[in-house]
């Protein structure tokens, strides 16, 4: 075991992997976070806490994640390299594994531009494969990235991110490759909606031999409206959602039930797809709706090991 | 390659200037080219100025501002310079500063300097150098992703890039993009799987560690 965590745990051990997301409060209530926590405890391996998602000020990840941990949840720690330097993320990464993290995923992190502080100076000291490749040198060879040493162990299970759904779309399973050969152990991609393209995605990723060498997890977001299936549809970079889907919305009668009945048979086609370990849940503003997915996909009860 | 400008708001000016005498000083180079501080700029200028009231007492174009002739200018124009309180630049920041360092008038400036850049359509400049001090353009297809990346990323493209754009501006092409369809015309995009290290940003000429050591 590199980081000894739950997810590690369950994807090591050949399970099917179900992580959600938990977005942070606009605040500093802890209450926002444990109430979270406590709907999804037992229908998930692992909990997300995002870092600034979309550039917008929100309570840090690190701190999410120690609300979670103490309620004997499993965080996944969000990492963006937008808003630190390598200085910083060393020494938050060691902050959070004395207090008990052991997830830990790396992204780039949406562009400063879209957020409430659009003026901000991004950062971008490093990339998120460089992250990955720091973070793995301070676990195996308990080393900073200027070569000193780290006292202690670092114990982490490194996460990457990968979207099959940008562009270019041949480049995306070499980029995957390179996220693997930096130390990645587990990915979580971006939402699938298009799962023809993502079968074909997984068909070149297994070609390389990569589903071998990293859990990969299939992102699911559940659509709550019409108006969220379009706006996802035509504003949301990365995400790319067939039409087919914003008319079936259009046209149910129950527009949340048809929500949820296209992610369970999302889901049901990803348990399908070779070499997938996985899902990755992100109900953004829609938590309470993970419960009834995770249920009615069959996923439950999740592995207590 | 051309040092790109773009005119402050005219209200900036103004504020600078409280109610003193000006000299204007354009430039006949980087700038007549960006429509900023060529001679049109600097007559409009000149007409702005004295609609608020301003007295202007002279104005030239120096061929290129940056140059160290802009000595020779300033004496030639001695008599119109004198009378001024307040020399205003419109070349970018090199010229604002050569300016300064040949005349003991406050010299103020009428453009921001934004990057070293190319201009691909009329009017259109994309920056091309950040002058890190560090040139891995052998490695990227002679295309810069510090340069020309929203995230500087050094291992790119990021999960934003959509149909050859950044994920900032449907104007804005993809660096990575333009950088792997390179490198796969020349057979060469397998250089990419190697990991690129994280870059010693120290080089650069604006760094403290860059300056201690001159």
């Amino acid at each position: 075991m590199k980081s000894g965590s739950n997810l590690e745990k369950v994807l090591e051990g050949g399970y099917f992997g179900v992580t959600a997301e938990v977005g942070p409060p606009k605040g500093a209530l802890a209450t926002v976070i444990r109430r979270k926590g406590e709907l999804l405890k037992f229908y998930c391996d692992a909990m997300n806490v995002t870092d600034n998602q979309t550039a917008i000020v929100r309570m840090s990840s690190w701190s999410g994640c120690i609300l979670l941990k103490e309620m004997g949840i499993d965080p996944v720690m969000q990492m963006v390299v937008r808003d630190r330097n390598r200085i910083a993320i060393q020494s938050d990464i060691l902050g959070a594994v004395a207090l008990g993290v052991r997830n830990v995923l790396c992204l780039s992190g949406d562009h400063q531009k879209f957020g409430n502080h659009p003026t901000a100076k991004g950062v971008y000291d490093i990339d998120s494969i460089q992250l990955i490749q720091i973070l793995k040198t301070m676990r195996d060879e308990k080393k900073f990235l200027c070569g000193e040493e780290v006292s202690g162990e670092v114990p982490l299970f490194i996460g990457a991110v990968e979207n099959p759904f940008a562009d270019p779309f041949e480049y995306r399973v070499k980029r995957l490759a390179k996220k693997v050969k930096a130390g990645a152990d587990f990915i979580q991609t971006q939402a699938v909606f298009d799962v023809g393209k993502f079968t074909k995605w997984m068909g070149m990723l297994r070609d390389q031999g990569l589903d071998k060498k990293v859990h990969i997890l299939a992102g699911v977001i559940p659509i709550k409206s019409v108006g969220m299936a379009r706006y996802m549809r035509d504003n949301v970079s990365g995400i790319s959602v067939p039409d087919e889907i914003v008319t079936r919305m259009e046209e149910a009668k129950d527009v949340k039930e048809e929500g949820v009945k296209i992610a369970l048979e999302i889901i049901d086609q990803l348990k399908e797809v070779d070499g997938i370990h996985g899902i990755h849940i992100m109900a953004v503003a829609w938590e309470d709706i993970v419960p009834v997915i995770v249920e009615r996909a069959g996923l439950l009860p999740r592995p207590i090991l | 390659m051309y040092t790109i400008t773009k005119q402050k708001p005219f209200e900036e000016i103004e504020k600078g200037l409280d109610d003193e005498k000006v000299y204007i000083v354009g430039c006949g180079t980087c700038a007549t080219v960006c429509q900023t501080g060529g001679k049109a700029e600097v007559l409009e200028m000149k007409m702005k100025l004295e609609e608020i009231g301003r007295s202007v007492t002279g104005w030239m174009v120096i061929p290129t501002v940056c140059d160290s002739l802009t000595k020779e200018a300033l004496i030639e124009e001695a008599e119109a310079v004198n009378k001024a309180d307040i020399i205003l630049v419109m070349s970018c920041s090199f010229g604002v500063l050569t300016v300064s360092r040949y005349s003991d008038k406050i010299v103020i400036p009428a453009l921001n300097t934004l990057f070293i850049g190319m201009e691909d359509t009329p009017k259109h400049f994309y920056e091309i150098c950040i002058q890190c001090g560090d040139c891995i353009l052998a490695f990227t297809g002679g295309i810069c992703p510090i340069a020309r990346c929203a995230k500087q990323l050094l291992n790119g493209p990021c999960g934003g890039a959509q149909g050859g754009k950044c994920e900032i501006s449907p104007d804005m092409p993809c660096a990575w993009q333009i950088i792997i369809e390179r490198l796969s015309k020349t057979g060469r995009l397998h250089k990419l799987e190697e990991l690129m290290p994280p870059k010693n940003w120290g080089l650069s000429p604006t760094s403290w560690v860059a300056n201690s050591k001159r």
